[in-house]
Parts: structure tokens; sequence; C-alpha cells
């Protein structure tokens, strides 16, 4: 049986409540998602020990950090974190290299030589080593960051929406080597975002806080197309991400096959293997409905799919259909009017055209 | 010549210095914890505390002199303390002056020493910790280097005001020659016997001293602000 994160927490703030349980497998990246004040950051700081909570159990790989009916409550520095501040948390009196260096003086399991070197080959900061930490951008700092936390062998990596003070231009400067941890370091993260770009990119599961306490849990597809996410992404366009693998590749037209649960998406060629994974996302308003098979259409990908739920928008003009296409759920924004017309109802078959899909990974 | 330098000044001189610098020694022993303390806590008794420590501001050092010449006193809580344990009483002792400055002094140390850490902020006193780092290993490591300019800053203001005192030295200490005499109480001590020649020698040099001792400050803080934007 794989050992898992088991956490829960109950604390008081003011007025504000946190009560949250939040297991997860060990290895993996928990995203903790929701607008400002859902307690997302509070959350992380009680799970490090830098929170006073009421009552909490925190539980990390079969490691007790925290359990309030034992009166066990390890101070943050016996607790084997790394965390991720927003903003760089670069020691101003140290090198970039002293910096590194506290953190390795300070850890107590045995480090082997390489595992630093590889750390910094990892985050790419060699040539920043001797600069004074004054002189780093924000997205180097943030890399320092990473890598410092990265080196005190932490069991559990939180970081606190680490991009937020980084230049949107410039976030490509992290999120490949947050990736490359992901993938390459088997630590438990947990992420606290509000950008669905980096939890598409680095999450497992979501959960989805609102107020304090948690409105949706489950993976990251199960979470973005459940209506009740919907109401996070007003402002944003409503999209699905939809896992898949390589599974053809046509030479001639340069486009790949992708194979998900339920259907293939043909998508251009980058570059792909075949056999390699691929997440792609696609935006409600570039799928459209048909109710018959449409024959003469430049759209590529045409799939057939059942209507689950019909959710009228912010604007009384347009409708968001969830239709489910052998388990993996599509979205699309068509005006009600079409709704009307073409007499769409939840259960009725129909095919999906699916104008144009963005790949993610 | 060899009268240019009269031997009770030079011992005022010398008396003066040394109260000072353990003044401001004591000062930065005592207040950093003070100013660690106010820095960080929400506890109510950070307003009485607060108050308290920084009352010699605006206390007449009469005042202050006079209770602590009761609370030192032979009759006083302290006094029995002292004479208990030995040591006599501490009024009209270099001892005496050593207490009455410290406190005289505090919210020149703890004043700089609490803005100092309220700039740098709960930040890397939490990462420190997030790095393994146990409360005592992150202040010495990263609290203490990073509030330096502050100490500087206390060191500098106690000093120069400890040497500045007058008043609660003249209660406490009284002005005994090689004693208790310190230059501000040695000034007057010659305006009142009528020797105005050395009273403005010494002022004169208390003046210079002091200028000389606070314009590193002033540069410095301008310097300081200008790093810090």
């Amino acid at each position: 049986m794989r050992e898992s994160n088991e956490i829960r927490l109950t604390l008081q703030k003011d007025t504000f409540k946190v009560d949250v349980e939040l297991n997860f497998p060990v290895g993996q990246c928990l995203a903790l998602w929701g607008p400002s004040g859902s307690g997302k950051t509070t959350i992380l700081r009680a799970i490090a020990g830098l929170e006073k909570v009421q009552s909490a159990y925190i539980n990390i790989g079969a490691e007790v950090w925290q359990d309030s009916s034992k009166s066990i409550n390890l101070p943050t520095f016996k607790r084997a974190i790394g965390f991720v501040f927003q903003e760089a948390s670069i020691f101003p009196h140290l090198s970039v290299e002293e910096n590194l260096n506290y953190a390795v003086r300070r850890n107590r399991t045995s480090l082997a030589p390489s595992y630093r070197e590889s750390i910094v080959d990892l985050l790419e900061i060699k040539d920043l080593m001797h600069k004074s930490s004054a002189h780093l951008s924000g997205g180097e700092g943030q890399r320092v960051a990473i890598a410092r936390a990265l080196l005190s062998s932490p069991k559990m990596l939180l970081l606190d929406e680490p991009l937020s003070a980084v230049d949107v231009n410039k976030k490509e400067e992290v999120l490949p080597w947050l990736e490359r941890i992901r993938r390459e370091l088997s630590i438990s993260m947990v992420y606290v975002s509000h950008s669905l770009d980096e939890l598409t990119r680095l999450a497992d599961s979501v959960v989805v806080l609102r107020g304090g306490s948690i409105l949706s849990r489950g993976s990251l597809v199960e979470v973005l197309t459940s209506a009740d996410a919907l109401i996070y992404r007003d402002a944003q366009e409503p999209s699905v991400f939809i896992d898949g693998l390589v599974t053809q590749i046509d030479p001639k037209w340069h486009l790949v096959e992708i194979s998900f649960q339920g259907g293939v998406l043909w998508i251009k060629d980058q570059g792909f293997k075949i056999g390699q994974r691929a997440r792609v996302k696609i935006n409600a308003s570039d799928v459209s409905i048909a109710t018959e098979l449409p024959s003469h259409t430049s759209i590529q990908n045409i799939i057939p799919a059942v209507i689950s739920d019909i959710t009228e928008l912010n604007h009384p003009g347009e409708c968001l259909i969830r239709v489910n296409c052998q388990g993996t759920f599509f979205l699309s924004k068509i005006t009600s009017r079409a709704v009307e017309h073409l007499a769409l109802g939840v259960g009725r078959p129909i095919w999906i055209q699916v104008k144009s899909v963005a790949l993610l990974k | 010549m060899q009268d240019v330098i009269d031997p009770s000044i030079l011992q005022a001189l010398l008396l003066t210095t040394e109260l000072a610098a353990l003044t401001t020694l004591l000062l930065l022993i005592l207040g950093t914890p003070i100013a660690w303390w106010l820095s960080r806590t929400n506890s109510v008794l950070r307003f009485p505390i607060k108050a308290l420590v920084t009352l010699p501001l605006v206390l007449p050092p009469t005042v202050l002199g006079f209770y602590l010449l009761l609370i030192l006193g032979p009759t006083g809580w302290v006094g029995h303390l002292t004479q208990g344990l030995g040591l006599g009483t501490l009024p009209f002792s270099f001892g005496g002056l050593l207490v009455g400055s410290v406190i005289y002094s505090m919210p020149f140390a703890v004043q700089p020493l609490q803005n100092a850490f309220e700039a740098i902020g709960p930040r890397p006193w939490e990462v420190a910790q997030t790095l393994r780092a146990s409360p005592w290993d992150a202040f010495l490591t990263v609290m203490l280097p990073l509030a330096r300019p502050g100490f500087y800053m206390a060191g500098v203001l106690s000093f120069a005001h400890t040497v500045g005192e007058f008043g609660i030295v003249l209660m406490i200490g009284g002005n005994i020659p090689g004693k208790t005499q310190v230059v501000s109480t040695q000034i007057y001590g010659f305006v009142e016997s009528m020797d105005y020649q050395k009273a403005n020698e010494l002022a004169a040099f208390m003046l210079v001293f002091s200028f000389a001792l606070l314009l590193p400050i002033a540069i410095w803080g301008q310097k300081l602000q200008i790093n810090s934007k």
C-alpha cells in the first residue's frame, strides 16, 4: 500500500474559520485553489507549524508532526518541510551560495555530496552562485529559494503562490523547473495558486476552497469540469483539460493522434513520440454542438457525446453545456438561442466539434 | 604645559568613558530581549511595558533619580537586598551611577533595536525555521546580522546619551571626584566655583565629541534609507 499524507486542520483567525481535511498519496502534488481569502495560505502555514491551530492532525508519510489529541506539536524547525514563500525570501545578508549552505548545514539527514550538485543543476543556478542576493531577478530569486528548500531534504514541499511575485512573462523562468522537480524527485507537494495554468502543469489533484472549507476536490479534470468550480472561472474562459497518450503520427499532414478515455483528438505535431503523455486544454468557446454528424466541415475533431447538464452563464444569452464523452467531459459555450433551436436537453446524444486544442505538456 | 590637563578633568573623562561604555554594553544585552519581545508580541502587556521603557524620555531626571535614591538607599527594598548580599548600598557609588544610567538611557537602546526588528519583518525569521534553524539559531544567524544597523544606532545613542546625562548622575551619584564625578557634573562644579575657563574647555570638548559621535549616524542613516529604497 502506498503511504499517504493525512492533514486535518481546524483553526480560527479573527472571524475566519478554517476546517479542512486533506489526504493525498506521498509523492503527489496537491493543489489548493480558490479566491484570495479562502484560506489557502493559512492552511499551508499551518502545515508548516507557522500558524496557531485549534486542533490538528498532520501525518506526513507515517511521521506525525502534529496530533492535538496526543498533544504532539513539532515546532517548525523539526518538521521536514521545504517552504517557498510568495516573494523571494533569500537572506539578504548572505550570498546565493551561503543561502544554500544555510540549508545544507542544518540538514540532519546525511546529504550525498552529489545531491547538492544535482539540485544546483536541476534549477540551473550555478551561474548565480556568487551573486549577491540583492542582484537576483524575481525568477532567479525563486529558483534559488526552491533549491534552498530542496537542500533541507523535505518530505513535503509547500509552495505558496511561488510565481505571484514573478513577472508574467518571466514565469517560464521558474515553472519548467517546478515541473522537473515534480517529475524527477518524488516529494509530496502542496501548491497554492489561483493560476489555472500553473495547476494544470503541476497538480495531480485539486482542492477547491471557499471561505476556509472545501468546496470540491478530486483529480484536476474532475474538479475543473464540475459545475461548482465554474464559479471561479467567471473571469476566465471556461475550459477543460484532458490527459491522453500519443497513439499515432501522421507525417504527411504533420498531425498526431491523442487518445483519451472516450475518443481521440488530432492536433498539430509538435515533435511528439508515440506513447508520450500529453495534456491538452480545450476552451468551451472552441467547442460547438451538432445534432447530426456534420459531413461538410473544416473541423477535424468531431466526437460523439451525451449532454449531461446545461448551465446558464452570467450573460443570459449564453449557456454552458457539459457533455459526457464516455467518461471524459467537455464544455461547450453556445448561445441560448442555439440551445432552443436545436432542442438540446440533458441526456440527448449529440456530436461535438472541437475547433482548437492547446497543448500543455 | 603640564597643567594643561587637570588630573581631575582626566579622572572625570575616564570615569565618563567607563560609565558610558559599561552602560552601552549592559543596554545592548538587556535591551535586545525587550526590543525583540516588543517587536513581536500581541500581548496587552506590551502597552505598559512600552510606556515604561519610554518614560525616561519625558520624566525629569530628578524624579527618576529621587526614586532610585529611595529604592537603592539603605531603607529601600533594593538597598536591603544589596546590603543583605554584602554589597553595601548603591547610591553615591559607581554601581549606583551604572544602574541609573542604564534605566535612564533605556529608550535610546530599545527604540532603535525594536525599529530594526520590526523593519526586518517576520519573514526571514520564518524562513530560517523552515530551513531547520532552531529559534536561537535563527536569531543569531539571521535576525542579529539583519538588525546590525539597529545595534550600531542603539550603541552610539546609548553611549552619547550616557555621556550627556546630568540630573540623574547628580541625584544618585553626588559629585564625588574620582568616584562619581563625570564630565557633565564636573562642568557644573567648575561653574559653581566660577572657574569659567575650565568649564569652557570641558564644555567645548563635550560639544565636539558628541557632534563627532552623531555625525556618522546621520550620514549612515541616510545611506540606509537609500539602500532600502
